[in-house]
């Protein structure tokens, strides 16, 4: 059947693996695994996280890349069709709006993130974060950057320099979005992820020569900075909650339910591949996170802090925001180093950003028939309510945690379980295995297939559940005695009853132009 | 740092790797994408021919 699909399309085979392993590449492989890693017992943590590694993050980017080609190839590039498309239901494109949802959100609070970043980068340029060797003025700089003292800190006059670099980093992503999947995101990823590689090494390198920094301090070397890191806790393995963060450490890292390998899986042809493409992506951005976020941070954090590096590894902002830049100051060329390292953040956050926009633009093109001027001006109307929202209310940054919490963990856990039950149970494994190996150049063992279709799920539900159990008690209490955490969840129940509007409209259009005929009619 | 530390950090950072050097070898070593499977409009040379010259 000649299906009618939107022309876009990426340019090269190595393009759009540079731009699934660029969206993958965030700050969570440089700052968050290696906090992760030596809070849940060192080396042995990686035990846990090579299994949720082969039994969830690389089946699961297979069936999503599978799944979203699928739906690219009969004419929807957004999750919604795609939904309909795999399960030739009209109706499941309302499940379809999570996926819009979580990379929506998502956005609105990662641009801010991204800003600090870029930032951080700038003030190393002037040379105004070099502020010695007291812990105490980082986090007072960084406090004061980010408004966490107060609500409205930032609007204050004279206080809003974030504002500057926000609105840079913002305009910069609708920009490049603007010029299309090829032309904007391929392009700009070609360049980023070769330059982030680069930066990290050097900075790498600069870690790996500084041997013994302090020679007052004799123990606070290389050697036992990589211990600290990697040394095994093999106690650790017992407890539920280092299984629980390996497989979450997994699950965002490789973006796994963020609905953005399926949009960008769509715009790909008939006969290009899926498997080895997708496994590439995987392997980039665990060679980002093991290779380069592993052997930097924690050591470099250890050598000049020492042991009370530990107290940063439950933060990712305290690593990334205090304790890094701590340890620039002291660090030999660390003006220099700490530019590398914060404008490396920067790109890798931006690779990131390009590519929760992207699946929300493609259902406002093709769900709404809005041209691409339109659809991102939209796009821009609703990501700069939600940008401003998360920057007002920035009181020991509630807003931002809150959403990250019931969208950037708990949502993506829901859109997961809905893409491994429609691969799994809906399109079937079988159908699942033809369309994967369509011009494939590595064959998926078959073992895969089950794997997909009940162990992933069973791990699914089980992280899911954990994570309830483990950290949702806090969050739900604050619902009611926080008044900005309780406004933030009603901020994204309204953007979600939007987007479930939206989802309507769109269904009544395609319905209109007989596409779901088409799709229910399709042998 | 202990053996087993080394140990677990070398064949961590090694895994990794040897994966990511095998898959973009075998990304950047595949042939080049077919000419029919570009989307160029196949090449239509207009020679004036008529079915009905004879």
């Amino acid at each position: 059947m000649g299906w009618k699909t939107s022309g876009e399309s990426w340019g090269t085979r190595i393009g759009v693996i540079l731009a699934v392993a660029g969206s993958a590449v965030g700050l969570g492989n440089f700052l968050r695994f290696p906090g992760n890693a030596a809070q849940n017992g060192g080396g042995a943590f990686m035990i846990p996280y090579f299994i949720a590694l082969l039994l969830l993050g690389i089946p699961l980017c297979w069936a999503e890349w599978t799944m979203g080609r699928y739906g690219g190839l009969r004419g929807f590039n957004s999750a919604p069709g795609i939904f309909v498309a795999l399960t030739k239901n009209r109706y499941s494109r309302y499940l379809g709006a999570v996926a819009l949802l979580v990379p929506l959100i998502i956005y609105m609070y990662y641009v801010v993130i991204e800003a600090w970043c870029l930032g951080y980068a700038y003030f190393y340029l002037t040379g105004e974060l070099m502020k010695g060797a007291e812990p105490q003025a980082y986090s007072d700089f960084f406090g004061g950057y980010v408004g966490s003292g107060s609500d409205g800190f930032l609007y204050e006059t004279g206080r809003g320099r974030v504002f500057y670099f926000l609105i840079f980093t913002f305009f910069l992503n609708f920009v490049l979005i603007y010029r299309g999947v090829s032309k904007g995101i391929e392009t700009f990823c070609k360049f980023a992820l070769p330059i982030m590689a680069i930066c990290a090494i050097c900075v790498l390198i600069r870690v790996f020569t500084l041997g013994t920094p302090n020679p007052d301090l004799p123990d606070q070397n290389l050697v036992n900075g990589l211990g600290f890191m990697w040394n095994p806790d093999f106690e650790k393995l017992k407890d539920p909650r280092t299984w629980l963060a390996a497989a979450g450490q997994i699950f965002f890292s490789l973006s796994v339910g963020f609905g953005i390998i399926l949009n960008y899986a769509s715009y790909l042809k008939r006969k290009d591949d899926v498997v080895l493409s997708s496994l590439t992506a995987s392997s980039m951005n665990e060679f980002f996170e093991v290779c380069l976020g592993g052997l930097i941070t924690i050591p470099a954090a250890f050598m000049f802090l020492g042991l009370s590096a530990g107290q940063f590894t439950g933060s990712t902002f305290g690593m990334g925001f205090v304790a890094l830049p701590n340890v620039f100051a002291m660090m030999p060329f660390g003006r220099f180093f700490g530019f590398l390292w914060f404008f490396m953040l920067f790109l890798a956050a931006i690779t990131s950003s390009l590519s929760m926009l992207q699946p929300v633009i493609a259902f406002f093109e093709e769900g709404l028939g809005l041209k691409r001027h339109a659809s991102v001006a939209f796009l821009m109307l609703i990501t700069a309510l939600g940008g401003g929202f998360v920057v007002y209310f920035s009181k020991d940054l509630k807003a931002l945690d809150t959403m990250d919490f019931w969208v950037g963990t708990m949502a993506i856990f829901v859109l997961a379980m809905i893409q491994s039950f429609i691969y799994g149970w809906v399109l079937g494994i079988d159908k699942g295995e033809r369309e994967a190996h369509v011009g494939a150049h590595l064959r998926i063992p078959r073992f895969v297939q089950y794997i997909l279709k009940f162990v992933t799920p069973v791990y699914l539900v089980s992280i899911f559940v954990g994570v309830l159990w483990f950290s949702s008690r806090d969050y739900f209490e604050s619902l009611t005695k926080n008044r900005v955490a309780g406004m933030s969840v009603a901020f994204i129940t309204i953007v979600f009853l939007f987007l479930l509007l939206l989802t309507h409209i769109a269904g009544k259009r395609w319905e209109t132009e007989g596409r779901f005929a088409e799709i229910e009619n399709e042998k | 740092m202990q053996p087993i530390g080394w140990l677990l950090m070398i064949v961590s950072v090694g895994s990794v790797l040897t994966l990511v050097s095998f898959c973009l070898f075998r990304v950047l070593t595949l042939p080049p994408i077919d000419v029919e499977d570009l989307n160029i409009a196949p090449l239509e040379i207009d020679t004036h021919d008529r079915r009905d010259m004879d």
